[in-house]
């Protein structure tokens, strides 16, 4: 590979197939010993509206996109030119041409026609391919030529051949995946889409050489890898801590996490239920919670705005093995359904009225969304309060090669469970104890019963009104808080990437992750400064202590989130009373790239910018990629 | 060892008023889980909010007080975690046929196994006597200042068209008859709803004791079958849920209880189980659960 990386972006209507093509190559990169980045930007629409995927592809392990394309494949015109003729009014974008680097590549279909004047530039590779004539070709083998009209949907693997050829990238590794994808009675499919591939292939070859200076070449790498996206990262991380209740309402983009459950409950005995609207949803998690299995609902903003109370009666009730998963989407309201954004982050802080502990986290990637969604039932169990899992659309949907999980030393803790003594014991569901914690039954244990209530009660779980027993019952509640704070270990609760003292500071949650880490190893080599990136994983309990120390050593400090107002920064003002001078926001839907990063933290530093807003580059000019 | 009533009762004081109907309801849960002889330890009950609300507390087996309108969603996830467990939800009617009403048509919907008994009065008791959805437009009880401006809900029919397997009626004051009705569908296999008239002595002064024992009657001693008895014959089905609609629109002169409608078919649990192979026993430990072998999921990523 001649450059560090290469960038490719596929763009069409929905319901062309834009996805299988991306995530077809995706696949073939990974299997290749290539480390891949990829991800989708879509419309809540069925089928018609415009998306892309883009994939990045390098020999180095990657996190995140760039702007930069090197090589673009439309499926249609707007995919180049952008909406106008839907939208004269208020066109929603332009196309993508401009995101292409001098001398890359195009790939779009021969029957648009001349559009080099439309292009309004001409420093790229044209490569105009006969789409229907590639498929009408591809069907000529099995006697369907005349119905190529009808394999309309295989646009999408001629734009796949076409790719491959430009890139000069292994056609087999490809042939490989499509295959796997067409089992059964399906497999005839895989055929027709291989043949498809091949015509256009070598058509390409032939018509257009082979001296694109971008090529991919697959290599051998070490160790196993996968390529996973976060929806599934987190449902593997669920069934290894022994999920046993999934609850769910469909939701963008929160229920892929819960059909994929549901496509393998047979195979690991978890129960998925859709239920009727998200209040039920919390409602019968807390029951199962009750009922002592692991429990677990997966939604996003509009739907958890529907939990409050279910995540104050768990609360109050000390339900065990409760987890909630928020996927944030672009808010308030219905806001964008199907675009990222991190501005729950209040939200899952205050998830409900009145004081009560419970605990959020934010995984930053899938590595950490398997673990983190893993190690939060044992805390749920431990600690029986909600445990609030913070993720996005970003990672729900951003495919990305990473080694293998290993799960050997994953240990299941279901926390401190009551010793039944003999019949009618005497036990109390909400001991007061110094820990705070009440010893768990399950329900159903011989000898034993118990009562719990949503009102304040008294330690049998009975409504209780009294002054003592509230106090007792608040600062026990409360105590486990404390309790969590204390035995969770630093390293669950933040990460310094880089090195511990460092001139510059980044400061970020979750998904910005990927983007910063990428950013990292460029600004270090582009300003001369050395840099370090304080990654926040647990927001509560705060690991106020060392968090300020850091912050308060440091340099300079710049705060990183995909959101309107800066959220973490304001939760470590609180906290730590710390005030971050300089904030790099994004918050039009769209995740950071590792180009903005650059030009953020380079905007904050050399301009002193407190406010840096970041719009992508759907809507302006490419950020060019640093040169040393 | 044999269970007496008194091995279902707590020691908490019941706090409703007195000649309260609510009364009558707990007498006939005391009794029917005594008739059935369940393990205090293998029921557990659960209610929503408000006077009804506090039944658990009353009651010696695991007792779960949820929030308003929630009870069903919480008893059934509680259900599908633990399925051995006998399952109870009770509430008033505001908080099933109000502020619950999604719930109470999707439970139907789902056919799990569990009772749920509604205390209806049609009015918001703890609150202080608002109107509730089972209170007829143009009523004005004391409690209420001016008339009633909405029309009243049917729970029997409702639940006919949400799909309870099991739709009953009973009287707080007939403690007898209720208990037989509550065995029958604790029994059941599936959702049974029993709607209990109520009277609320306190604030519902027109649909009182006097007003219902004047009027109720017994459906099954007029010879009313109820029961599907080809529960494959959707004709059949159909026919008795037509039955069924009428008796429950009988409310002037004469106000039947008893059982209107009653159908076995698979249960939500019945098709869990044709699924996980598993599945059946409390989750909690269920050992294969904690010992997943993620490797073929893996390799499907790789």
């Amino acid at each position: 590979m001649p450059k560090r990386f290469v960038s490719w972006m596929i763009g069409g209507p929905q319901g062309s197939g834009i996805n299988v093509a991306a995530e077809t190559l995706a696949k073939a990169f990974s299997r290749g010993g290539l480390y891949v980045f990829a991800n989708i930007e879509y419309h809540s629409n069925i089928m018609g509206k415009h998306s892309y995927y883009r994939v990045r592809v390098s020999e180095d392990p990657i996190h995140a996109p760039v702007e930069e394309v090197h090589l673009l494949a439309a499926l249609d015109e707007e995919t180049l030119f952008g909406d106008h003729h839907h939208n004269p009014e208020f066109p929603t974008h332009h196309g993508h041409v401009h995101e292409v680097v001098p001398g890359g590549g195009i790939i779009y279909d021969a029957d648009l026609g001349d559009i080099r004047d439309r292009l309004k530039r001409d420093d790229l590779r044209l490569y105009p391919v006969p789409y229907f004539e590639m498929i009408r070709r591809a069907l000529e083998p099995f006697g369907k030529a005349a119905e190529y009209r009808q394999y309309d949907i295989m646009r999408n693997t001629v734009a796949l051949g076409a790719t491959l050829a430009v890139l000069d990238y292994d056609f087999d590794l490809v042939a490989e995946v499509i295959r796997e994808q067409f089992k059964g009675r399906r497999a005839r499919l895989a055929d027709l889409n291989i043949q498809a591939l091949r015509v256009t292939y070598d058509y390409v070859h032939e018509h257009f050489g082979n001296d694109f200076p971008w090529k991919v070449r697959r290599r051998e790498r070490r160790g196993d890898h996968i390529l996973i996206r976060g929806v599934q990262a987190v449902a593997l991380g669920k069934l290894q801590a022994g999920l046993g209740v999934q609850t769910y309402y469909p939701i963008s983009p929160a229920t892929d996490e819960s059909t994929y459950l549901e496509a393998v409950q047979s195979k690991y005995n978890v129960v998925v239920i859709q239920t009727e609207d998200e209040i039920s949803a919390i409602n019968m998690a807390v029951g199962a919670a009750h009922a002592g299995a692991r429990a677990s609902t997966s939604t996003a903003g509009p739907g958890f705005a529907l939990m409050p109370e279910g995540i104050g009666f768990a609360a109050i009730t000390e339900a065990p093995g409760l987890v909630v998963f928020l996927y944030q989407r672009g808010g308030p309201s219905t806001g964008l359904p199907t675009r990222t954004e991190q501005a729950d982050l209040g939200f899952a802080l205050h998830p409900a009225h009145g004081e009560f502990p419970h605990i959020v986290i934010a995984p930053g990637d899938v590595v950490e969304a398997f673990y983190d969604s893993f190690e939060a039932f044992n805390w749920a169990d431990r600690y029986q309060m909600p445990v609030i899992v913070l993720v996005d659309k970003y990672l729900a949907s951003s495919y990305i090669a990473v080694p293998r999980f290993e799960t050997r030393h994953l240990v299941i803790d279901r926390g401190i469970r009551y010793q039944p003594a003999g019949q009618r014991d005497g036990y109390l569901r909400h001991a007061v104890t110094e820990s705070g914690i009440s010893p768990w039954v399950v329900p159903g244990t011989e000898g034993v019963v118990f009562w719990t209530t949503s009102d304040e009660h008294n330690p049998k779980g009975h409504i209780s009104e009294g002054v003592l027993h509230r106090m007792e019952q608040m600062d026990k509640r409360m105590r486990k808080l404390e309790l969590a704070a204390r035995e969770i270990p630093d390293s669950k609760k933040f990460t310094l990437h880089g090195p511990a003292e460092a001139q510059v500071t980044l400061v970020g949650w979750g998904t910005t992750k990927g983007a910063i880490l990428d950013a990292l190893e460029e600004l270090s080599a582009l300003n001369g400064l050395t840099f370090n990136f304080l990654q926040i994983r647990m927001m509560r309990p705060f690991p106020a202590e060392p968090v300020g120390a850091i912050l308060r050593r440091a340099r300079r400090v710049i705060l990183i989130e995909n959101n309107y107002s800066g959220q973490l920064g304001n939760l470590i003002r609180e906290m730590t009373g710390f005030r971050i001078p300089h904030r790099v926001l994004k918050y039009d839907g769209r995740p950071f790239t590792v180009n903005e990063i650059l030009e953020g933290v380079r905007r904050a530093l050399e301009n002193d910018e407190e406010r840096i807003v970041m719009i992508s580059s759907e809507a302006r000019e490419v950020i060019p990629w640093p040169t040393r | 060892m044999a269970y007496a009533v008194k091995d279902y009762k707590t020691e908490v004081w019941v706090d409703w008023c007195p000649g309260c109907g609510d009364f009558g309801i707990l007498n006939a849960i005391h009794q029917a889980l005594a008739a059935l002889q369940l393990p205090p330890h293998k029921v557990a009950v659960f209610s929503g909010i408000g006077c009804s609300g506090k039944t658990p507390h009353y009651i010696g087996t695991y007792g779960i007080h949820t929030l308003h309108g929630r009870v069903l969603p919480v008893a059934t996830g509680f259900k599908l975690a633990n399925p051995e467990m006998t399952v109870i939800a009770v509430g008033g009617d505001g908080d099933g046929y109000g502020i619950g009403a999604g719930y109470f048509l999707a439970a139907g919907r789902r056919n799990v196994d569990l009772t749920y008994i509604v205390y209806n009065n049609g009015v918001y008791g703890l609150t202080k006597g608002q109107a509730s959805p089972t209170l007829p437009k143009g009523v004005q009880t004391k409690s209420l200042p001016e008339p009633n401006l909405m029309e009243a809900l049917n729970p029997i029919a409702v639940a006919l068209g949400a799909g309870y397997t099991f739709i009953a009626r009973g009287y707080a004051y007939d403690v007898r008859h209720l208990r037989d009705l509550i065995v029958a569908a604790i029994q059941h296999r599936g959702t049974a709803l029993i709607d209990v008239l109520q009277p609320c002595p306190t604030y519902n002064n027109i649909y009182t004791r006097e007003y219902y024992n004047a009027r109720v009657y017994k459906l099954e001693e007029t010879g009313y079958d109820p029961v599907v008895h080809n529960p494959t014959d959707e004709k059949e089905i159909v026919e008795k849920k037509a039955q069924a609609l009428l008796k429950a629109y009988e409310n002037g002169d004469r106000i039947p209880i008893g059982i209107f409608y009653r159908v076995e078919r698979p249960t939500l649990e019945d098709e869990l189980a044709a699924r996980l192979p598993h599945w059946g026993k409390a989750l909690a430990d269920l050992e294969p659960i904690y010992q997943r072998d993620l490797t073929p999921l893996l390799d499907e990523l790789r």
